[in-house]
């Protein structure tokens, strides 16, 4: 039983990771109805800048704020660039426009920085502790923790500011939002550059566990699932969907793979989250916690 | 002046239908397929077979695949890739394990195996609408790619997956030379793309359309919708697994899943986007446009001689990413609609009023 908690534990932590990507891409989604694939490449883009910034000789808070201004940039660059020309396009076209933008931050990223990998050093001791005999590794617990104060902040940012209402104003119609007002350009530019701080502590946070790596843009590709099985729009469904997902994925591997007896247990962390997901689409089409749409002739 | 149909009179059914109606494009289409068949054979080199003119053929062959699922059916897919391995390795099975399997015929049940496939697939598709759809799909490519590693049984227990396609021989002739996989390519995809052409102006392509444009008021004027989706997505699977087993056999001669992975799905994607959304033409277009860019990109660094190789690659994602942003901020509708308009422009030519 201890060890059933444990990988319960390790996988529900591991699902706080997802939740944290997916976070960006939630936040962008229910401000400007884009759905951001460059999301994994911005953590990327995120994580190598910093890590390029501190062996350098910047001390840690130094580069961070350092990066945090260059994500700010980039996000006022994409809206200048890529989304102002395409205000009004279908989504679809917008999320195409994401895929390419994915491939330049990636070429981007290599290009200035090179392509080797780099090792974080968080002022975080990693010493995992007991309680009532199961481990727990004090890391997680600093990840969940940083996850949770995000998901409170940006919450009450979305519920309480003006920005935040206006955010979900844009969201829901581009132009009815543009005729009553509200400035789509810097209200897009925002909610990029605060996409870009999501993606920054996720990069640290990722980077710190995995090393930085091309393979942090995959992290979009994990938080997908999440995403939508918590439902595009909702904060609360990012985090909720990355602990289902977590869970259920060490589970998965654990018992499934041992209790049939072949062992097909391996590598089903690609696609079962994936399919866990559908499964619960189509009962629920648009997610646990999304928005439910009445479509009209 | 020269592009005109003015004179043209159609006076019989036949002739107001005809797949193209205007004199000078049929003209165009019989100087293109000439240049295709008896032209590029004579003149172009092995290199030009192998590297640029097969591949671009097959993935144009994908890419029409995913444009009936995405451009006419607006059902958006990310696993085309997945549907191209289950036709290369159903391809492989087939002419493996059945004895004395035609090939052609081996090609063919590849493609209905792919278009299953793609149908167990598109099942979610009646209640999973767009961008949860999206991400459904890619639950088929990496199920699919995970299933061919695991399962030695895929690529007859080979230990690293890979499969080596068997010789084509069609009739006693083996295609052996890279001008008779060429030719061989060229008659499939000629007779695929007459298909999707011919079903894309039927009624079955109709549907479609009015599916993708909406599918509730679809829904209203009597077309069943699912039918319509699972149809297009099995069509969709048929022409990717078609491809995939082309890939294969005509192309690399040996591949393992890994050749399928989502960055194929990507570019064919891109393919589709950049040539033109529900567009045939636009299918063969895009291919173009992607088989040839990092070719070209590849050449022109040659002249620039400070540019380092590892910069290259990343140079390449770079402007790779920069154009799909600028196709689709000034032409969302892509080669094909820039073709189009240059056909108007010629009509009018030269008076412009």
């Amino acid at each position: 039983m201890t060890f059933f908690f444990e990988v319960l534990i390790g996988g529900l932590l591991a699902g706080v990771m997802y939740s944290l990507v997916a976070l960006g891409f939630v936040l962008i989604y229910k401000a400007s109805g884009v759905f951001n694939f460059a999301q994994g490449a911005m953590v990327f883009f995120a994580a190598l800048t910093f890590v390029s910034f501190v062996e350098r000789g910047l001390n840690f808070w130094l580069a961070f704020a350092v990066t945090l201004a260059v994500m700010i940039a980039l996000g006022f660059a994409i809206e200048r660039l890529m989304l102002r020309p395409l205000v009004n396009q279908p989504q679809i076209t917008l999320f195409m426009a994401t895929i390419g933008l994915a491939y330049f931050i990636e070429g981007l990223a290599q290009g200035l920085w090179g392509a080797q990998v780099h090792a974080i050093e968080l002022p975080i001791k990693d010493v995992p502790f007991t309680v009532a005999g199961v481990n727990v590794s004090q890391f997680d617990l600093f990840i969940s923790g940083t996850a949770g104060v995000l998901v409170i902040a940006l919450a009450a940012f979305f519920n309480y500011t003006r920005i935040g209402r206006a955010l979900r104003a844009v969201a829901d119609d581009h132009q009815a939002a543009l005729s009553i007002g509200i400035p789509l350009e810097r209200i897009w530019a925002i909610v990029w550059a605060v996409a870009g701080f999501v993606a920054l502590v996720a990069g640290l946070l990722w980077g710190s566990r995995t090393g930085v790596q091309f393979a942090l843009t995959f992290t979009a590709l994990k938080a997908l699932p999440v995403l939508i099985l918590g439902g595009f729009e909702s904060i609360a469904g990012a985090i909720v969907g990355g602990l289902i997902i977590g869970a259920s994925e060490k589970l998965a591997e654990v018992y499934i793979g041992s209790s049939i007896g072949l062992n097909i247990g391996t590598g089903i962390e690609n696609w079962f989250p994936y399919a866990l997901a559908m499964v619960f689409l189509l009962i629920r089409p648009e997610g646990l916690f999304g928005e439910r749409r009445i479509e009209r002739v | 002046m020269i592009y005109r149909e003015a004179g043209q009179f159609k006076t019989t059914y036949p002739e107001d239908q005809q797949i193209f109606p205007i004199r000078q494009d049929r003209y165009a289409m019989a100087a293109i397929l000439a240049v295709a068949f008896c032209v590029i054979p004579l003149v172009a080199s092995d290199y030009w077979f192998t590297a640029i003119l097969i591949p671009f053929l097959i993935l144009s062959l994908a890419a029409l695949g995913l444009n009936i699922l995405t451009g006419y059916t607006g059902q958006l897919s990310l696993g085309t890739a997945g549907f191209m391995a289950v036709g290369a390795f159903a391809a492989f099975n087939f002419v493996l394990r059945v004895p004395g399997m035609p090939v052609l015929l081996a090609f063919f049940l590849a493609g209905l195996t792919a278009a299953l496939v793609g149908l167990a697939f598109g099942l979610p598709s009646l209640r999973i609408k767009g961008f949860y759809l999206a991400v459904a799909t890619l639950a088929a490519q990496f199920f699919i790619e995970w299933v061919l590693i695991k399962f030695g049984w895929f690529s007859n227990y080979n230990s690293s997956g890979v499969i080596s396609a068997q010789k084509i021989v069609i009739l006693g002739y083996e295609f052996t030379t890279p001008r008779s996989k060429y030719l061989l390519t060229l008659c499939i995809v000629a007779l695929l793309a007459l298909a999707a052409k011919n079903m894309v102006r039927s009624e079955t392509g109709r549907s479609w359309m009015a599916v993708r444009d909406m599918d509730i008021a679809a829904e209203v004027i009597g077309i069943r919708i699912f039918r319509v989706k699972l149809l297009a997505f099995a069509v969709s699977s048929f022409y990717c697994g078609v491809a995939g087993a082309l890939w294969a056999f005509a192309y690399l001669g040996s591949v393992e899943p890994a050749a399928f992975t989502l960055e194929r799905s990507f570019q064919i994607l891109f393919m589709i986007i950049i040539g033109g959304v529900g567009s045939i033409l636009g299918s063969f277009l895009g291919a173009a446009f992607i088989v040839l860019l990092p070719i070209l990109l590849n050449v022109g660094a040659h002249y620039i001689p400070w540019v380092a190789r590892d910069l290259l690659s990343n140079l390449e994602l770079i402007i790779f990413g920069a154009l799909i942003i600028f196709f689709l901020a000034v032409e969302p509708h892509g080669l094909a609609r820039l073709w189009q308009i240059g056909k108007e422009k010629l009509r009018l030519w030269p008076f412009p009023h």
